[in-house]
């Protein structure tokens, strides 16, 4: 009996050392992980994109500011000029917490029962709104003689989500994810497919062309891909409330542009795998960190530098920001052009490196 | 020197390879091999597995680039012209490579939209096509739920769609029983009789005696070429038939003889292909036989195609195709 097993188990260990593929990733994977949940899951979060608008401009409100920045949790851009460049710029997603100090600040500092500023928090990342709780606790500075202020001096403004659901930070990105998922996954293993099964040795000695054949393939995904968005916002609206702020328009071309991507990234992955298997082990292993990276579950802004700039390199990043400035802070996709240019260029240099790599050859 | 086929228009050949070669690593599959495949006729590809069959078509089709030599197919030079060449070419893969989860109207339907057929072309060529192999009942059911014959039908059908002028089929009979063989190859002589070249790899002896023409391939070399009945006519050997009681010990006796470079059983009989040398080879194996006290009769035959494959690739044991099935 054990002669058997021990002979299925040699078997099995010799086929396996043969898939240079799936050998790798046995140690690849948990390294991966390792790295990617270390990095990812940071709940201590600093460096978050600020930026003030100081009306008061007193000794006292500049001091205030640099004890907020001395913390390291935000991090001051350039200040802005007025309270709507403020916003400008929050919705734009260039910033995630805006401090707004009016011009009766003095006033308002003596009078111990109203606050004397303004934190706007962009509440459509998770996380943000509780690290800018902490914030808010920061006291103001003091001088000998005075009495300390019982309570916060900060008013808290979460804006996008006031009332800070995780269903409404999840929701809109999750189309993202679903997108991500199904897009790679589906474009590779069905080119693979047809390889696997020979379809394609008949299909390259018939007069289509290369962009023909990828086309095609492709252009049914893109509705597929549609329709899931469709799915997605409107489950989301209807059991978890989550409100559609932007115009359908705009998220639909942001939609078009990362499904774009995903695909390109799934004909990327069918050019370099055999097998099915093979695709789809490939698939996962760039689904994870896009997960993990993107920002969609821990805030982006609060990963170390090495984790932000790898996520630069994967589509689910821009279209996550996307996705949440469109639908939560009702930003036009023409704010949103930084996030679009990288995605286009991940979309042109995949598309390049799949068509190079796909010839209608065999060799 | 390699002739220009343009120049020559219908009359040159279809296929033209001068020193046709294709490396994988340090495999050598094609080595320098010459052909010219004339139109209008049935040309076979006779080898066993590995002889370099399949990379030597997949070169004519443009899959695989050649390692060396030129080919001109149809007056294309491949692989640079390999575009204008497909709408004239059909390809049978050794594997089923159609679509197992379309029907068989879905997918003739695709493959004549892909040649380029328009929607009232398709409809009627698809009719037309089903009508000749048998695919009408057929027609609503899945490719994947059918017999090794009828998806060979189907298979035939797609790759003359389009009426090619050149049909490569690479091992086309491999999966299917001899009733469909047999109904395979009188749909070939009928394509044949309108003008269609052939081109067929394989292993079958009895289906390489159907050719017009032959190649005889063997680990990667052209060892053989031309009609079945001048290859058996010229064979390099006397080919002796041994009707014994006792094959095994008739095998044993004659494997002692120098002048025997091979011994070949077919069915009850052995076949012995003696040196061309041997003076009165026939009296000198029943001399051989008797001595060996093996009751036999002996009688200068014709060779068959079996015997010229085994003269032809070296009388190597591990060279032999499959036998002829009966």
């Amino acid at each position: 009996m054990f002669e058997r097993i021990l002979a299925v188990a040699m078997k099995e260990l010799r086929q396996l050392s043969r898939d240079r593929l799936s050998f790798g990733m046995i140690i690849g994977v948990p390294l991966m992980q390792m790295l990617l949940f270390g990095y990812a899951i940071n709940f201590d979060v600093r460096g978050i994109p600020a930026a003030v608008v100081d009306e008061a401009n007193t000794s006292h409100s500049r001091a205030l500011v640099a004890d907020l920045g001395a913390t390291g949790v935000v991090r001051f851009l350039e200040p802005a000029p007025g309270v709507d460049e403020l916003r400008r710029r929050l919705n734009a997603g260039e910033i995630s917490v805006g401090v707004y100090i009016p011009a009766d600040f003095e006033r308002r500092r003596l009078q111990n029962d109203r606050a004397v500023a303004q934190l706007l928090v962009d509440g459509s990342e998770p996380i943000i709104d509780s690290v800018a709780r902490g914030l808010a606790q920061v006291p103001l500075p003091q001088r000998r003689g005075t009495i300390a202020p019982r309570r916060s001096p900060f008013e808290i403004r979460t804006e996008y989500n006031p009332e800070g659901r995780t269903a409404v930070q999840i929701v809109p990105a999750l189309i993202g994810v679903i997108l991500n998922m199904t897009m790679v996954i589906f474009t590779a293993a069905a080119i693979v497919r047809e390889r696997e099964r020979g379809n394609l040795e008949l299909l390259i000695t018939t007069p289509i062309r290369p962009g023909e054949l990828m086309a095609g393939k492709l252009l049914p995904y893109v509705f597929i891909g549609l329709l899931q968005t469709t799915l997605v916002l409107v489950v989301g609206a209807w059991i978890f409330d989550v409100p559609v702020n932007g115009g359908l328009v705009h998220l639909y071309a942001a939609a078009g542009l990362f499904i774009a991507a995903t695909l390109t990234l799934g004909l990327l992955i069918s050019t370099v795998t055999k097998t099915q298997f093979q695709a789809f082990q490939l698939a996962f292993f760039t689904m994870l960190p896009s997960i993990l990276l993107s920002g969609f579950m821990f805030p982006f802004d609060g990963m170390p530098k090495f984790a932000q700039w790898l996520a630069q390199l994967l589509p689910l990043t821009h279209f996550v920001e996307m996705i949440r400035g469109i639908v939560l802070r009702g930003a036009p996709i023409t704010d949103l052009g930084t996030q679009a240019a990288k995605l286009t260029v991940f979309l042109t240099v995949a598309l390049v490196i799949a068509t190079l790599r796909f010839r209608k050859r065999l060799d | 020197m390699v002739t220009d086929a343009r120049d020559h228009g219908l009359d040159a050949a279809a296929i033209e390879a001068r020193g046709l070669t294709r490396r994988f690593g340090s495999l050598v599959a094609v080595d320098h091999v010459d052909l010219t495949i004339p139109r209008a006729a049935i040309y076979g590809f006779l080898g066993p597995n590995g002889s370099g069959k399949s990379t030597t078509i997949r070169m004519l089709c443009g899959l695989l680039e050649p390692s060396a030599g030129t080919v001109r197919v149809l007056g294309h030079e491949m692989p640079r012209e390999a575009e204008p060449m497909r709408a004239k070419l059909g390809y049978m893969t050794q594997k089923f490579s159609l679509w197992d989860d379309l029907t068989v109207r879905e997918n003739l339907q695709f493959m004549a939209r892909i040649f380029g057929l328009n929607g009232a072309e398709s409809q009627s060529r698809i009719a037309e096509i089903s009508a000749e192999f048998e695919l009408e009942k057929l027609l609503p059911q899945r490719a994947g739920t059918m017999s090794g014959g009828q998806r060979q039908r189907l298979a035939l059908a797609a790759a003359t769609l389009h009426h090619p002028e050149l049909l490569l089929l690479d091992e086309p009979t491999s999966a299917v029983d001899p009733r469909s063989r047999r109904d395979f190859w009188e749909s070939l002589f009928v394509l044949v009789g309108r003008g269609t070249t052939i081109l067929v790899s394989t292993h079958y002896m009895d289906e390489a005696e159907r050719c017009h023409r032959l190649a005889i391939l063997d680990r990667g070399r052209l060892v053989g070429e031309g009609m079945p009945k001048e290859l058996m006519g010229s064979i390099p050997a006397i080919v002796v038939e041994i009707d014994a009681d006792d094959v095994a010990s008739a095998r044993g006796a004659l494997q002692q003889d120098p002048a025997v470079k091979s011994v070949a059983q077919l069915g009850t009989r052995l076949h012995a292909l003696i040196d061309p040398q041997t003076p009165d080879a026939e009296a000198r194996i029943r001399q051989r036989l008797a001595s060996a006290g093996v009751a036999a009769q002996v009688d200068v035959v014709r060779a068959s195609l079996e015997d010229v494959f085994v003269a032809a690739t070296g009388f190597r044991r591990d060279a032999r195709p499959a036998s002829v099935e009966i």
